[in-house]
């Protein structure tokens, strides 16, 4: 329920026409459908015109960084699902690629988890701008749009689940590769993907990007600079939307994204609709990454060779004691990698998101800091609303495309 | 990584007379240890001179009876470049003491750290002087205690009681 108040210290008369004006204040959220979450933002209303936005966040703290600090290293993974819940394979796995730096072992990760990780985490990306944009047009009334992308995502729920058995929290690689081996119908799964999503993305397209009505509610609302966005910190399409080519993917390779061929969309206006154009380029251009990924997958180990970290295969845990002992150990103590610290970026589909990790030399984390893309994102919002209509306040959030998973953490 | 670190420490110090520390290189990362005083002065010459203008993260460490000072603030800065190698991140940490613990604030250097800055407040008890709005943001307005630091008894319920309680009352009002 949307409650309204009247603040009457900023109240003015206008003697001529006998009304009396005054600043009225809107609470929109915690529960609003167009927050995507449990987002409350405090809006100061002159008639239609914002004034000032104030968001409030936490509504969805869980602590996950306190609770980190009191469990293994291989038990933080699932907590990491729950941060940006709409994309959690590239969570883990940017948190995985975080404590495979910390143990320092990047270099015997075997290629096919890495290549499997490459797909994996494209799908993840495919999968987030799908909701972004479509729970974007949704909330601007393009609801056509909104059934596309969602039953688009569900083929994509669908291979991840034949690899995890997960679909939403997938929780999957493991430090040091794959737990199991990619099933037998995963390449065919993948390749049915790649030829029918194209078609989804075109009516997606042909129903939004030259769209009057779209292009009226997004073209020209909440923009933001380049040097603002820079200044204010934030990533992913909304950086890029502002013409700044500032993808992690290119500029700090992981996972031998150097060796794939693709391109950073860059739209120049900074507006919701250049965000909009830049996640519709992304998906394409992480087609294609996909399609290097399964056209190259190699054969081979799916995960390293270090007895350390890596659990042993579940019928050598059955048929010997010293797997057993070395699965126990692992399970309960956790492999301790050396004392240090590592910091770690990925690119997730909505902004770079970097892991800290500290090690003291025990099986757990000395402390698990999480840079989320959603929550320094979320800062521009009342840069992007200020002197706008209250309608744009929509717009704004749906393209800045948030999760308040991430953002509260 | 060709990026030359020992220059750019040059660059620094020639500005500020003995602000860096110390150089830590691990896992391909550099780390400089920043005098706490000079953080802010640091920082701004960072970006105007050195074209560090992007302020990836920023945050805070307990070592409760590990060291002392007590705190670290850890700031992780980039500078863009068109090629891979131009790439830069680099670590840069700041002591704080454990009793009263205060440094400067850098939001007026990065907008982005606004609210990061809040959140190592509201977490760890930092104050950051010169912030334009330093409240907590995660937790409640009236929670007392600073959950990440290591002394925070995660068993101890009454803190967050005490805030639902308040919520229920005003909200049952």
């Amino acid at each position: 329920m949307e409650r309204v108040e009247f603040i009457s210290q900023e109240a003015d008369f206008n003697a001529d026409t006998g009304i009396r004006t005054e600043t009225m204040m809107l609470n929109m959220g915690p529960q609003h459908p167009a927050t995507h979450g449990v987002l409350r933002v405090v809006l100061y209303l002159d008639g239609e015109t914002v004034v000032k936005a104030v968001p409030y966040i936490g509504y969805l703290h869980r602590g996950i960084e306190k609770l980190c600090e009191h469990i293994t290293y291989q038990q933080c993974l699932p907590y990491t699902d729950r941060m940006d819940y709409l994309a959690s394979i590239c969570n883990n796995i940017g948190y995985i690629l975080t404590v495979e730096k910390l143990l320092g072992i990047e270099d015997a990760i075997p290629e096919r988890a890495k290549t499997a990780e490459v797909i994996l985490f494209e799908l993840g990306r495919i999968e987030s701008h799908l909701v972004g944009i479509g729970t974007n047009a949704l909330d601007l009334g393009a609801m056509s749009a909104f059934l596309y992308c969602f039953k688009e995502r569900e083929r994509i729920y669908d291979i991840l689940e034949t690899v995890c058995g997960a679909r939403l929290t997938t929780s999957y690689p493991r430090v040091g590769g794959l737990p199991l081996d990619l099933p037998d119908d995963f390449e065919e799964k993948v390749r049915n993907f790649l030829k029918v999503f194209p078609a989804t993305l075109a009516e997606v397209d042909s129903l939004l990007t030259r769209n009057r009505i779209w292009i009226d509610r997004t073209k020209g609302v909440a923009t933001i600079s380049a040097e603002d966005a820079i200044d204010l910190g934030l990533t992913g399409p909304a950086l890029r939307g502002s013409g700044v080519p500032y993808d992690v993917r290119k500029a700090m390779p992981y996972l031998g994204y150097e060796n794939y061929d693709f391109e950073i969309p860059v739209a120049n206006e900074g507006d919701a609709y250049s965000r909009f154009l830049c996640r519709m380029e992304e998906m394409r251009q992480s087609l294609r990454i996909i399609e290097q990924g399964i056209n190259n997958l190699p054969d081979g180990p799916y995960a390293a060779d270090l007895p350390d970290v890596v659990l042993p295969e579940k019928e050598l845990t059955y048929t010997r004691m010293e797997s057993l002992i070395r699965h126990f150990v692992l399970v309960y103590e956790g492999f301790k990698p050396p004392a240090g610290e590592v910091q770690h970026a990925v690119e997730n589909p909505k902004g770079e998101l970097s892991y800290y990790l500290i090690s003291d030399g025990t099986g757990k984390p000395y402390r698990m800091r999480v840079r989320g893309p959603s929550f320094v994102n979320m800062q521009a919002l009342p840069n992007m609303v200020k002197g706008r209509l209250l309608a744009d306040v929509i717009a704004a959030i749906g393209s800045l495309d948030i999760v308040l998973g991430e953002i509260d953490r | 990584m060709s990026f030359d670190f020992d220059s750019l420490i040059e660059a620094v110090n020639s500005a500020y007379p003995g602000a860096v520390k110390e150089k830590i290189e691990y896992r391909g990362e550099t780390t400089l240890i920043i005098d706490k005083d000079s953080i802010s002065g640091v920082c701004g010459h960072l970006k105007e001179m050195l074209g560090f203008t992007f302020l990836a993260d920023l945050t805070a460490v307990d070592y409760l009876e590990i060291r002392t000072p007590r705190y670290e603030v850890v700031y992780h800065v980039h500078r863009f470049g068109p090629e891979i190698d131009e790439n830069i991140r680099l670590r840069l940490k700041a002591e704080v003491d454990g009793d009263n613990p205060k440094i400067d604030s850098v939001t007026y250097i990065w907008s982005g750290a606004d609210w990061l800055e809040r959140e190592v407040y509201d977490m760890f008890g930092i104050v950051f002087s010169g912030h334009p709005d330093l409240r907590r943001i995660l937790m409640p307005e009236d929670y007392e205690p600073f959950p990440l630091r290591k002394d925070f008894d995660v068993r101890d319920r009454e803190a967050s009681k005490r805030s639902f309680e308040r919520a229920l009352r005003e909200g049952g009002g």
